[in-house]
């Protein structure tokens, strides 16, 4: 059987309070992805939603959302594996295509945050952890990832100061990014600064600039089968390797704290499916909920040594001029982190580095991009592997 | 007259906020009020588990046995919370954090009378029962002696 690609990539933009329903939402992502692949709703065989659940009122968007972009009676369904949705949805697409099911898949990744508070969020987001045995002591996201963070520091050496440089990196490209949440400048110095808001405390050692943020948006890729991609597509992007992985909810389950094991696992199949090596990787996004996120990634991938990765954001080597660039349309720290359209928005971003088409973001003509994405803290894991 | 069926929702008593009040390892809560932290064993293959479990994945045994979570543990990590979810706020500030009994390990909180600066990753810290003001029960982690 032969190769699956994507045809088609579009986001909305991410935002805080969009204002709008969530199938208004969906459409914006939609849309640009139909656009882009210049096919019609006819085109598509089935659908596949994604989200994290319990922001919305709607139960069961699939059907909702497949009515409202013209999408019936074709089969859809929901898929989420929280922050990972959308590329547990492209795994799922890909699996329906190789098996000769379906020629052509939309995947649409969305979420309206903004419906709740920001602490309410926080106790959802804590609830995608352990709920019978860690939430009752009172857990949520940036605590988690701040317990990896100190194992990391106190393990390796690496600083709060190497943690900012990171959010600086996302900074940098975020500003250049229109679809982005965050479009102004971040200096190192706004982190010492306890006037700053950046520096304000989160949970130890993580500061506010340490995390991402709450936003509504949407995503979608269009895949499909060789022969289809060929017909509709002038440049398709093609499916090289694909790695998936879990781990134990509950921290008491896990043995590393200095970096994801569903990482390391979902990368190196994904490595051996495409049949390449982290020095092949010349583009790479990757999940950076929060800095010391993208230095773990960067030792996970194996772009970094485990402990050196922040030598890779000292030197500057994932800047887009550097030797293995990441994260140049800002990340989800700069973006924000609409949880289940990130995947898709990530992906489109390698899609379009690939292509050439990533305007002020692009780098310089890579041919294979490499997708890490994670669900809640290190749960779930997917690696994708693209190529021209 | 119809009876009420009794529901045995003693896990509600978990934490600040407990999100589950019916589970097959009731018993926990029991213990807790006794001032003991267990885990259970199975009987079959003597797998360990922390948090209990009342079935075994290894041989799907639902035969398990109580342990208690006694003696020294690792600190492995911790994060203290400056910003809490709700129903949580009153807590601020508490510090979440593992430690390593070697054949378990254990998710909780570190005892709020442990200054953080006190807090040394590597030390040895115990587990014990922790009763919240208003009546719910927990565990935290305390230094040793």
């Amino acid at each position: 059987m032969g190769k699956v690609g994507i045809i088609g990539v579009g986001q909305s933009a991410f935002v805080r309070g969009y204002p709008g329903s969530i199938r208004e939402l969906a459409f914006e992502g939609f849309k640009e992805a139909m656009e882009d692949a210049q096919i019609s709703a006819q085109d598509i065989d089935a659908s596949i939603i994604c989200s994290a659940p319990e922001y919305d009122k709607q139960r069961s968007p699939s059907g909702v959302f497949a009515e409202y972009l013209g999408l019936i009676p074709q089969p859809t369904c929901y898929l989420e594996s929280l922050c990972s949705s959308t590329s547990m949805g492209l795994r799922m697409a890909y699996s329906l295509i190789k098996s000769g099911l379906h020629d052509v898949v939309a995947v649409l990744g969305f979420q309206k945050m903004s419906e709740i508070s920001s602490a309410e969020s926080q106790e959802r987001m804590g609830r995608g952890a352990d709920i019978q045995w860690e939430s009752p002591f009172g857990t949520m996201m940036p605590a988690y990832y701040a317990m990896f963070a100190k194992a990391h520091m106190e393990k390796y050496g690496t600083m709060l100061e190497d943690l900012a440089l990171v959010r600086v990196k996302s900074a940098t490209y975020g500003q250049v990014n229109p679809k982005a949440l965050f479009r102004k400048p971040v200096t190192v110095e706004m982190f010492s600064d306890p006037e700053h808001f950046m520096s304000g405390p989160v949970s130890s050692p993580l500061r506010v600039g340490d995390c991402c943020a709450n936003a509504d948006g949407s995503s979608c890729l269009i895949v499909a089968s060789e022969e289809r991609a060929e017909t509709f597509s002038q440049r398709p992007v093609w499916i090289l390797g694909l790695g998936a992985a879990s781990a134990s909810v509950n921290m008491a389950g896990r043995d590393l704290f200095t970096g994801l094991t569903v990482a390391r696992q979902a990368a190196e199949q994904a490595y051996r499916m495409a049949g390449v090596v982290p020095q092949d990787i010349d583009v790479a996004e990757v999940h950076d909920c929060f800095t010391i996120s993208e230095i773990l990634a960067y030792e996970d991938l194996g772009f970094a040594k485990p402990g050196e990765g922040k030598e890779l954001i000292k030197s500057k080597e994932t800047y887009k001029e550097g030797r293995i660039p990441v994260n140049v349309d800002g990340g989800l720290l700069s973006k924000g982190h609409p949880i289940g359209a990130t995947g898709g928005s990530q992906i489109r971003t390698i899609v379009l580095e690939l292509r050439g088409e990533a305007g002020e973001m692009q780098v310089k003509e890579p041919e294979i991009g490499l997708v890490h994405n994670i669900g809640g803290v290190g749960l779930y894991g997917n690696v994708t592997i693209l190529g021209r | 007259m119809s009876q009420k069926k009794e529901i045995d929702d003693r896990f509600k008593k978990f934490g600040t906020v407990s999100f589950t009040s019916v589970t097959r390892v009731n018993d926990f809560i029991n213990y807790l009020e006794q001032g003991k932290v267990m885990g259970t064993r199975c009987k079959e293959c003597g797998q360990v588990f922390f948090p209990p479990r009342a079935d075994c994945y290894k041989c799907f045994s639902s035969e398990v046995e109580w342990f208690e979570v006694a003696g020294k543990g690792r600190l492995i990590s911790y994060s203290q919370l400056k910003y809490a979810p709700v129903g949580f706020e009153q807590d601020l500030p508490y510090s979440i954090a593992v430690l390593d009994y070697g054949e378990y390990k254990v998710f909780g909180r570190i005892s709020s009378d442990v200054p953080e600066e006190e807090i040394k990753l590597g030390m040895d810290m115990e587990t014990v029962v922790n009763r919240l003001p208003d009546g719910q029960l927990n565990y935290v982690f305390k230094k040793t002696e």
